[in-house]
């Protein structure tokens, strides 16, 4: 059980939690992931860790509200335990090249580059976050963001805040050499249209890219195998020997099709709890 | 006297169409007049080979002349101090490679059911409310014991009645191991494993959940700043193989372990109630012909296959599975492919499975497991249409733990490596057994290896306060 101690809205679907788990902060690197059960019979699901605080035992996590198991968690509230909670899973990111890295976030991907960026920097790279989302209300976390990296740039699809475009569009402006210049790396973190449009991007340019790729995932300990993904002809099994892969290598075909596996049944679950919680309400 | 009866009394057992559509055990279990009527059977032999067929040497003519006399708490007693889970090896012991096998009665008749007979003792225990147990836990130096599979659940209870306080980790939600997320409810109900949890607790023996060594804390920490004075690793083989064939990773291509696990630990076929889905077509192949290929099939039919199907590449004389279990299958109107080898599996254009491709095979000359090898007929290619493929072909030890300590050898396979007659590891102190150390093997054997190392460690420990 992990207990909420502090929890904060980001946009209508994202909220932040605060959460005790003095033992995952402890472990934590960048990168890694947790994953999480909120009711009995409910399903595992993985989050990545976004910050942690070892001294205060506190991990730091972003949720996102796609679907049955990410709602419940948005209807738990400080002071509720999180039934189940264990961690951190997958490697943690290993970013060969020093020199400048760029870090791409989008959706929940954005909270996943706090201590990341921050590690990086602190060991002597040049850091650049791009932050982008379809508006200015969907941009989550911009004053922390700051705080981690030497540059910060927005990125808007409808221009609401900062660059007008995509975030490949700026990453391409930055590999040609405007602002803070032509990347040394790439680590992108976001849905999978971005993170495949960024591989895109910086194959041409030949900047070595790293995308955390998020399959559907059940133990995170390398049991069962649902969590596969193929990298370089190679089969891997995301929670332990990822989720960070050579973008360049990676099947996002494969990888796009594996997670829509169980959308129908997704569906069906999400309505249903959509019912129970309005019988709920009308208690 | 010991009666002459050529045929075992029959277990009882639920219809099979019925219980092909649900969960509900398929045996259900001798009771007191069948138990003893079986009783009578064993001749009590002076020398009783059937102990030498026991991994665990269960003095098995003594509980059964108890169960003849009728004093179930003598029989339980006696079961109890040699199998610390006797309501489980009961009902999943390959009792006709082990005791039963070695059985006299069975040179002419069927062989006594020893394997029934232990379940009813166990149950009838477990049925009593007047057995009392309670904590003792008079020492100081505690054990780590890290999985809660057979291994780890039996060595712990074996600790905490020496004295020694004893704290479980275990990496998933809930505690078992295999006996959780492995075997269904149809063969071995969950209240069965949880009473056996129960009464480890009543003992003192602490269980930690969503923790797993190597990740969430180290060996060193537990050895260190946590204090324990030693450790138990049961952390059985559970990292699912792949054949490598082209087509596994199209969508409603499962693991066993992901399948089973889906449905034992998460509870899909009680889905939408429960969050987790199963991906079930019309038609489902299993690779593979152990337990869990059984356990996989028979379970693709109580989530909504039509129909089932096995797909080996030897014969039925090499299966390795439990003989009830495959009598059950047929039973249930699983379909076997002996000799048939799968070399691809197919998709639609969407990355759906739509069949399995393979290739049919002749045995061979024995090959270096000394069954005969199996080898492809030429052109002998077909296609059989299925909806899901699931495969359980083996598995191997889980390398996270080793991967982050330092110290701990493993061979080639990743079965960590343990002195020669003893649960001692390479590292000092630490101690290992089960799944962890043969690879993939039996309850009983795990089980065994818990027993044993707990003797060890208490021996390790009480050398330490001299
Ligand atoms: C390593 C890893 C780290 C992750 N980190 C975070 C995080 O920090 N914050 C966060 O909000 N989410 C994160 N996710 C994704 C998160 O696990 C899924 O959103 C969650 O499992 C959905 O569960 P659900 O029951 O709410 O929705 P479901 O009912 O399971 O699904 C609802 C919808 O979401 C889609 N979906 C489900 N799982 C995924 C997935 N893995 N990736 C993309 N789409 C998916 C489905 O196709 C469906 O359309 C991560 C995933 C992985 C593998
Ligand atoms: C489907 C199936 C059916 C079977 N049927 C039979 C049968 O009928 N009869 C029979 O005798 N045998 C059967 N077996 C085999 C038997 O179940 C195993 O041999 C036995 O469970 C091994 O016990 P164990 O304690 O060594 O490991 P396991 O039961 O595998 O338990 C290991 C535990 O350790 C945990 N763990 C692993 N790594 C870590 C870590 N780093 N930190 C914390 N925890 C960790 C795991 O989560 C797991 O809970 C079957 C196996 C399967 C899969
Ligand atoms: S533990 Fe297994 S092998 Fe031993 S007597 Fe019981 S059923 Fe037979
Ligand atoms: S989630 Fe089960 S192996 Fe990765």
């Amino acid at each position: 059980m992990a207990k909420i101690l502090e929890k904060r809205r980001l946009t209508p679907i994202t909220q932040l939690y605060r959460v005790d788990a003095p033992l995952v902060a402890k472990a934590a690197k960048p990168g890694q992931f947790v994953i999480l059960r909120v009711r009995e019979g409910g399903e595992r699901i993985p989050i990545t860790i976004a910050d942690y605080d070892r001294e205060a035992g506190i991990l730091t996590i972003v949720v996102q509200e796609v679907g049955t198991t990410t709602r419940y968690m948005g209807q738990l509230g400080v002071g509720d335990e999180i039934l189940d909670l264990v961690g951190p899973l997958g490697m943690p990111l290993e970013i060969p090249v020093e020199g400048h890295v760029v870090g791409i976030g989008g959706g929940f991907g954005s909270a996943a580059l706090l201590c990341l960026m921050r590690e990086l920097r602190a060991r002597g790279d040049t850091t650049t976050i791009i932050n982008g989302a379809r508006g200015k209300d969907l941009l989550i976390l911009n004053e922390e963001l700051t705080e981690v990296c030497d540059n910060l740039e927005l990125c808007t699809d409808d221009g609401s805040a900062g660059f007008h475009g995509l975030v490949t569009d700026r990453l391409q402006q930055l590999i040609d050499g405007d602002g803070p210049g032509r990347p040394d790396s790439v680590v992108a973190i976001g849905p999978m249209p971005m993170m495949r449009a960024v591989t895109e991007t910086t194959r041409g340019a030949d900047i070595p890219t790293l995308v955390s790729l998020d399959p559907l995932m059940i133990d995170g300990t390398g049991m069962c195998g649902g969590c596969r993904v193929t990298v370089n002809n190679e089969v891997k099994f995301a929670c332990v020997d990822g989720p960070f892969f050579d973008a360049h290598q990676v099947d996002f075909q494969e990888a796009v099709r594996r997670n829509k596996m169980y959308v129908k049944q997704e569906q069906d679950s999400k309505d249903r709890s959509e019912c129970m919680k309005l019988a709920v309400g009308q208690d | 006297m010991p009666v002459k009866r050529v045929e075992k009394t029959p277990m009882p057992e639920r219809d099979a169409v019925l219980r092909s559509h649900d969960f509900g055990e398929v045996n259900e279990g001798y009771g007191i007049a069948h138990a003893q009527f079986e009783a009578e059977r064993c001749l009590r032999c002076q020398d009783a080979i059937c102990i030498d067929g026991c991994p665990v040497r269960v003095p098995i003519p003594e509980f059964i002349h108890e169960v003849a006399k009728g004093d179930m708490r003598s029989a339980a007693e006696i079961l109890r101090s040699s199998n610390p889970l006797p309501a489980v090896c009961g009902r999943v012991c390959p009792q006709e490679v082990q005791c039963e096998e070695q059985c006299s009665v069975g040179i002419r008749f069927k062989p006594v059911a020893i394997g029934y007979l232990e379940r009813f003792v166990a149950d009838w225990e477990m049925e009593q409310t007047d057995i009392d147990i309670t904590a003792n836990l008079s020492r100081d130096q505690k054990v780590a014991v890290i999985g809660s599979g057979p291994a780890g659940l039996v060595c712990a209870g074996e600790l905490a009645r020496l004295g020694y306080p004893v704290t479980i980790f275990e990496a998933l939600h809930a505690p078992g191991g295999v006996l959780r997320y492995g075997i269904p409810e149809f063969r071995l109900p969950k209240d069965v494993l949880d009473w056996e949890i129960e009464q480890l607790k009543k003992l003192g023996v602490e269980i930690q959940c969503n923790i797993i060594i190597g990740k969430t804390i180290t060996m060193d920490q537990i050895m260190g700043e946590m204090g324990f004075k030693a450790v138990f690793i049961g952390t059985g083989a559970g990292l699912p193989s792949f054949m490598g064939i082209p087509g596994e990773n199209l969508n409603g291509v499962y693991s066993a372990n992901e399948f089973l696990t889906r449905v034992n630990l998460m509870q899909a076929n009680d889905f939408p109630n429960a969050d987790t889905p199963v991906m079930v077509g019309k038609r489902v192949a299993v690779i593979g012909a152990g337990n869990t290929a059984m356990d996989t099939v028979r379970v693709a039919l109580r989530v909504g296959a039509e129909q089932g199907l096995v797909v080996y590449r030897r014969s039925v004389q090499e299966m390795t599975a439990r003989v009830e279990e495959h009598a059950h299958a047929i039973e249930e109107g699983v379909e076997f492919h002996w000799l048939t080898n799968p070399v691809e599996i197919l998709g639609d254009e969407d990355g759906w499975v739509t069949g399995l491709r393979c290739v049919r095979m002749e045995l061979g000359e024995p090959d270096d497991s000394g069954r005969a090898r199996p080898v492809p007929i030429e052109g002998s290619e077909f296609v059989i249409p299925v909806d899901n493929v699931v495969l359980s072909i083996g598995n191997k030890p889980n390398p996270l733990l080793l991967q982050t300590t330092k110290g701990l050898e493993a061979n080639k396979w990743g079965c960590l490596v343990v002195h020669d007659g003893s649960s001692e590891t390479s590292k000092e102190h630490v101690f290992a057994g089960g799944d962890a150390v043969t690879g993939a093997a039996t309850v009983i054997l795990a089980a065994g290896a818990g027993k044993d190392a707990a003797a060890e460690i208490h021996e390790d420990l009480s050398a330490l306060v001299q």
